[in-house]
């Protein structure tokens, strides 16, 4: 039981990591139609400008300004080139999105270096909160649940009770219709893309001690990114969430029990090869959870794709 | 006219033949391994090392045969077999003689393959394999080959010099192996759980698994599964960002024991672990540099960090390459008569700067080296990494490690 307490936080923690990245890639989606390449770059961005404002000034001041500085620089990628190429297609957005990633991995790696830079995480939350049956949880994990907690919660209040989240839902819709009234269109979308970036970057300064920070660190989780908002729906906040929790808990729980495929085929009824060593079978039958556990979301994402394809929450429902 | 025309391009003819034959040759070597990309920061830095290797063991003290030069030229393969080999055929066309690899030992496999077919189908453009890296068992059992030759132990033998250590420590009664899922992940694993068994046989394996390498983003679950099993010491053969995250996520969830590992050091990796890592991280490797084994090998040292200011000083194996084939070329006489060069390589015995001796075993064409298990601490470290105060002191040595190991290695001979 309480094994099961621990891994719920700690997927938890990686759940919500996870939904810091996807909840600006899937509203960018909803805005641009077009799946943003450079999301996770945004991401590798905060780490590092995380990074380098905590050697002057602290963590904290770090995570406040780091995010800003790269949703300034994302709002301005948007109003200076994603703009300018939208006109030309969704292939060409595509390839601009990839193109700048590319520039982003190899400017990080022209000014920080090719290894890992020590991000390290704070005194002030470097200690173990509680412990449940001797597993202690860092203080850093619970401030990493806050901090997404509190994200998610100030987004959905902004988007639902606000009047200007009210313009941008519309305007995310109907974006012709928005512009008839009288909205600077335009300007929202580049807010928008703006804040979608600060979040990435958020996750970035968040994740940068606990992750590492790295060249190498956006194409790690640039995949499962998308895994994420494939399953969850392009386009819906809930369906982030909701994907991210998911594939949270899966690959923790499942890297917890080292239960066999074995174990599973032979309760449901298939017997066991009698000849193990020669079987063609074999190494299928010897596969264990916790070995495959990081690409069930992978799995998962194929499976909604055949039975669901647009994903389990649908676009417009938020 | 014409006779002029004749008489002056004949002129011209022989001074051209005459200066090109009195003209010191480059022997040209190419290293094919990450430049750029996720691994880059290791490949770039071996690309260093061997330059570095190749000014300061052979060009600055005169060359090798008549004066001849090396000259390395780096190809980046992106640790893609399929990018390597292209690589191969374009150096073999660029003249290339020697190849340099270790990145991956898939990619090595593929290596092998490839140059095995190729020597066979053009022996007049042969080339040797030289691995400083790639240390997959089977490149010198199964898999081996008259072409390739390996400078670094292969994890084998780093894992039997490794229990021998561990088999001395009567406090340590229960393991936990934990590996990347591909073929030298799973090498060790098995090395592992053999020699133990062998060794120590009241040792108990708490438990044995493997991830997919590069995709687990938190190891908490695994570090907590490691914890609660109750195991004394770790042994993991995990590199980059999984070495970086297992490693942090064992001290982190309070595991004390010794972690041994082969590939905890460098890339930031060192500075990363900083601290925490003093008294539980191991590394089992060769190439002594604290303490230093020599007074040449601290200047050889001493000499890289100036070239490459910031760098880490992580190979030591790269100078036995670059020592070992020049001494083989010196040797058999010739460059370019790769057989004759490949024949005075093995058997070759010769000393080695950073303790100990080198001697390339003929019958599987591994390199018999003192391998030792060395601690990450900031105690008695003068050649530290990662700008950290934190380097690695030996701390228990294993002279000639493998030097009469088993092989199932049958190699086609030219």
């Amino acid at each position: 039981m309480d094994l099961i307490l621990v891994n719920l936080i700690d997927g938890l923690v990686t759940g919500l990591l996870l939904f810091m990245l996807s909840a600006g890639l899937t509203l960018i989606f909803s805005m641009m139609g077009v799946l943003n390449f450079a999301h996770a770059s945004f991401y590798m961005l905060g780490a590092y400008f995380g990074y380098q404002i905590s050697q002057y000034m602290g963590f904290w001041m770090a995570l406040l300004f780091a995010p800003i500085i790269v949703g300034i620089f994302g709002a301005g990628v948007e109003r200076y080139g994603l703009r300018r190429v939208h006109q030309h297609g969704h292939v060409a957005e595509l390839i601009f999105t990839f193109g700048l990633a590319l520039l982003i991995e190899e400017a990080v790696q022209f000014f920080w270096g090719k290894s890992q830079v020590p991000f390290m995480v704070p005194e002030a939350l470097d200690f173990a909160l509680f412990s449940i049956s001797g597993n202690a949880i860092p203080a850093y994990k619970v401030f990493m649940i806050f901090i997404a907690i509190g994200i998610f919660a100030g987004l959905l209040y902004v988007l639902t009770k606000t009047r200007i989240g009210m313009i941008i839902q519309a305007a995310l819709s109907f974006p012709r219709t928005v512009e008839a009234l009288g909205h600077n269109v335009p300007l929202i979308f580049m807010c928008v893309f703006g804040v979608g970036t600060a979040l990435a970057a958020v996750a970035g300064v968040i994740a940068g001690p606990v992750l590492g920070t790295f060249p190498g660190m956006a194409f790690v989780l640039g995949s499962i990114v998308f895994v994420t908002i494939v399953i969850g729906g392009l386009g819906s906040l809930w369906g982030a969430l909701f994907a991210s929790l998911l594939i949270g808990w899966m690959t923790t729980f499942a890297a917890s029990y080292n239960v066999g495929l074995a174990d599973i085929l032979t309760a449901i009824g298939i017997s066991k090869p009698a000849d193990m060593a020669n079987s063609p079978w074999r190494d299928f039958w010897q596969i264990t959870l916790s070995q495959i556990g990081p690409i069930l979301p992978y799995l998962l994402m194929v499976l909604t794709l055949i039975f669901r394809p647009h994903g389990l929450f649908r676009k417009g429902g938020l | 006219m014409n006779k002029t025309k004749k008489s002056v391009l004949s002129a011209l003819t022989a001074l051209m033949l005459s200066t090109t034959a009195s003209a010191a040759d480059t022997i040209k070597i190419a290293f094919i391994d990450p430049l750029s990309g996720p691994f880059a920061a290791t490949g770039e830095n071996a690309f260093h090392l061997f330059q570095y290797a190749v000014d300061a063991v052979v060009n600055d003290q005169g060359g090798v045969l008549d004066g001849d030069t090396f000259e390395i030229v780096g190809l980046d393969n992106k640790i893609s077999a399929t990018e390597t080999l292209i690589h191969l055929q374009t150096a073999i066309d660029d003249g290339v003689r020697y190849i340099v690899q270790g990145q991956s030992s898939g990619v090595a496999a593929a290596l092998i393959d490839a140059i095995n077919k190729h020597n066979r189908r053009n022996p007049d453009q042969q080339v040797l394999f030289l691995n400083y890296a790639a240390v997959d068992p089977a490149l010198t059992n199964d898999a081996c080959s008259f072409w390739h030759f390996s400078f670094d132990a292969n994890s084998d033998l780093k894992m039997d010099a490794l229990t021998d250590v561990i088999a001395d420590s009567p406090e340590l009664t229960s393991a936990y192996l934990i590996n990347q899922d591909y073929s030298f992940g799973r090498a060790v694993a098995a090395s592992a759980t053999s020699m133990l068994a062998d060794k120590r046989p009241d040792i108990t394996i708490a438990g044995d698994e493997v991830h997919p390498i590069g995709q687990v983003k938190d190891f908490t679950p695994y570090a907590r599964k490691i914890v609660s099993s109750g195991a004394d010491f770790v042994i993991t053969g995990a590199w980059g960002a999984d070495m970086y995250g297992l490693g942090t996520s064992l001290i982190a969830n309070g595991f004390t024991g010794p972690i041994y590992t082969y590939y905890a050091a460098a890339s930031g990796i060192t500075a990363g672990f900083g601290e925490a890592g003093k008294g539980s991280l191991f590394i089992i490797a060769e190439g002594q540099t604290n303490p230093p084994a020599s007074d040449e090998a601290e200047q050889y040292v001493a000499g890289f960090k100036e070239a490459f200011p910031g760098e880490n000083f992580t190979l030591a194996r790269t100078s036995n390459v670059i020592r070992m084939l020049a001494a083989a070329i010196n040797e058999a006489g010739t460059a370019t008569d790769v057989v004759a060069v490949a024949n005075a390589l093995e058997g070759l015995e010769i000393e080695n700067p950073f303790g100990g001796t080198l001697y390339m075993r003929p019958d599987n064409h591994q390199v018999i080296q003192d391998v030792h298990v060395m601690a990450h601490t900031d105690e008695g470290v003068t050649n530290s990494l990662d700008g950290s105060p934190y380097g690695l002191l030996v701390s228990d040595s294993i002279v000639a490690a493998g030097r009469d190991s088993a092989t199932t290695c049958e190699m086609d001979r030219p």
